[in-house]
């Protein structure tokens, strides 16, 4: 026997194993390890530690690219937009646009708790003006770039509403309506019902929605028996909602959006801005029913 | 500030119903999984448990898919009962009820595969019957898993927001628990009610911890001063 096979003749003797075997007349428990002569730590932790430590790092090495531009929209906006970064992206290769859409509350929240947002859209002005008075976004660079109507829609087939106030009635037990405090369809539904008189009559029935897509698909589920949400929402599910109401509001529902003052690259959030404005993404956002600003 | 009782007892009652019919559903499912065999047991374990895995989500669309008033339960609850679970706080107990279930069974099962039958053999030659051996000697002896995964259950349910949201909504005072409180104020902006809803949940988790850790060490005494 070599100087060199020494190590490995001890491991194959493992002097801990016959200790304990001598003590306890018993073998060491499978998966157990007394010392580290025989492994540095027990095989039965380290095997699924390695597996787990490989499939980590196999994930890891997935390509990924960094978030070239993020911007967060109003949900109203979601398939405009979805769109509108699609031909961004052809117009501008190597930039890629990461939506983010949610109540414009929620999303204004986001930023002012610094999320690292380049372009915010709302879908009403008083979400922007609070971002304005946070200093969160530039006071010259905020646009209008579209408009919208409110609707009131029922799920397909039931009995539609010929006037605001029939909604007080025993027929209409559950309204969706945005959290007036989050979702700006909320605010403008709010503001309507305050101007009728009719908000005291309808709140206790109210099914608050986390954003006005959620409004949209309690009334398609029929879960609830009427909805406030917008002519461009109601316009997805023809099949499952009908818009029984076009409500005029005082203040009208126009979307402004504008670079972020905290952004890290505002020459490519400048030019997504001008770049909503332009005829291509108008054209766009005509198509998906929006009006002109 | 005072509006902030209201979301914390009624996520008390949402999770202590949940809890409670757990203690049902989950003794019950876990002791026939520990006793008997049939085929397809461990298929059945498994989808038991996938409340646990899956995302709550997944759970909220499927109980809303499933308990809607266009559901296959749903549409029969609204036309036998005249009403649905969705947008009820009943709603948000049947969500937190299925999130915590496996929790409780998972924790009964291993607790009932651990009673020494031989307990149960000298009651059974000491004359008791089926249900007197079940409540003398396995469920005192398998008392205290059970409890562990009810109080893990308690709290799962407790903190339960995607499922709860999707099937009952974020209705104040009828559907707004704890966690969909904190969300709503953080999306409103309302930072000093998220810094109070937030305070209280930590104290109340605390308090439930706490009283969790005081009762179950006095069960288990006595316990184990019963066995034979």
């Amino acid at each position: 026997m070599g100087s060199n096979d020494l190590p490995a003749a001890l491991k194959a003797w493992h002097p801990c194993k016959a200790v304990y075997k001598r003590v306890y007349n018993a073998s060491v428990p499978p998966g157990v390890s007394f010392c580290l002569l025989c492994e540095p730590l027990p095989m039965s932790l380290t095997r699924p530690l390695r597996v787990a430590a490989l499939g980590l790092l196999l994930l890891s090495s997935l390509p990924s690219r960094a978030a070239d531009l993020t911007v967060s929209a109003a949900a109203s906006l979601t398939n405009a937009f979805k769109d509108i970064a699609a031909l961004f992206e052809a117009q501008h290769p190597g930039t890629k646009v990461q939506l983010n859409f949610g109540a414009s509350g929620g999303l204004l929240q986001q930023i002012a708790k610094g999320a690292p947002v380049d372009v915010f859209a709302s879908a009403d002005q008083a979400t922007m003006d609070q971002a304005l008075a946070q200093s969160l976004v530039l006071a010259g660079e905020r646009r209008d770039f579209a408009s919208n109507r409110l609707v009131v829609i029922v799920p397909a087939g039931a009995r539609q509403p010929k006037a605001l106030g029939e909604l007080a009635q025993p027929a209409y037990a559950r309204v969706a309506i945005g959290a007036p405090a989050s979702v700006p369809v909320g605010r403008y539904t709010q503001e309507v019902l305050n101007k009728a008189r009719l908000w005291a009559a309808v709140e206790p029935k109210m099914i608050g929605a986390q954003n006005v897509r959620q409004a949209l698909d309690y009334v398609a589920r029929g879960e609830v028996d009427a909805g406030f949400v917008y002519a461009t929402d109601a316009a997805l599910m023809p099949g499952k909602v009908s818009v029984a109401l076009t409500v005029p509001t005082d203040t009208p529902v126009r979307y402004p959006l504008a670079p972020l003052a905290a952004s890290t690259q505002p020459a490519v959030a400048r030019q997504f801005v001008a770049f909503v404005l332009a005829p291509p993404a108008q054209a766009v956002l005509a198509r998906h029913g929006f009006g002109k600003p | 500030m005072e509006g902030a009782w209201v979301p914390l007892m009624l996520t008390l009652k949402v999770a202590g119903w949940a809890t409670l019919l757990n203690l049902v559903l989950g003794v019950g499912v876990g002791y026939a999984l520990a006793r008997w065999r049939f085929p397809g047991r461990d298929l059945v374990d498994a989808v038991l448990t996938l409340p646990m895995v899956m995302p709550p989500t997944v759970l909220g669309y499927y109980l809303l898919v499933l308990l809607g008033r266009r559901g296959v339960l749903g549409s029969w609850m609204e036309s036998a009962l005249g009403g649905t679970l969705i947008f009820t706080w009943q709603g948000a107990v049947v969500a937190a009820t299925i999130v915590a279930f496996p929790l409780v069974f998972k924790a009964a099962r291993a607790a009932f595969e651990m009673v020494e039958p031989q307990f149960e053999e000298a009651a059974r030659v000491l004359g008791l019957g089926e249900a007197a051996v079940f409540l003398r000697v396995t469920l005192p002896l398998a008392w205290r898993g059970i409890l562990a995964g009810l109080l893990l259950a308690f709290a799962r349910a407790a903190g339960e927001f995607g499922a709860t949201l999707m099937v009952a909504g974020s209705l104040p005072g009828k559907t707004q628990t704890l966690s969909i409180a904190v969300y709503e104020a953080v999306q409103a902006g309302q930072d000093e009610l998220a810094n109070f809803l937030v305070l209280l949940t930590s104290v109340t988790c605390l308090a439930v911890l706490l009283a969790a850790g005081w009762v179950v060490p006095g069960r288990v005494a006595q316990g184990r001063g019963s066995r034979p």
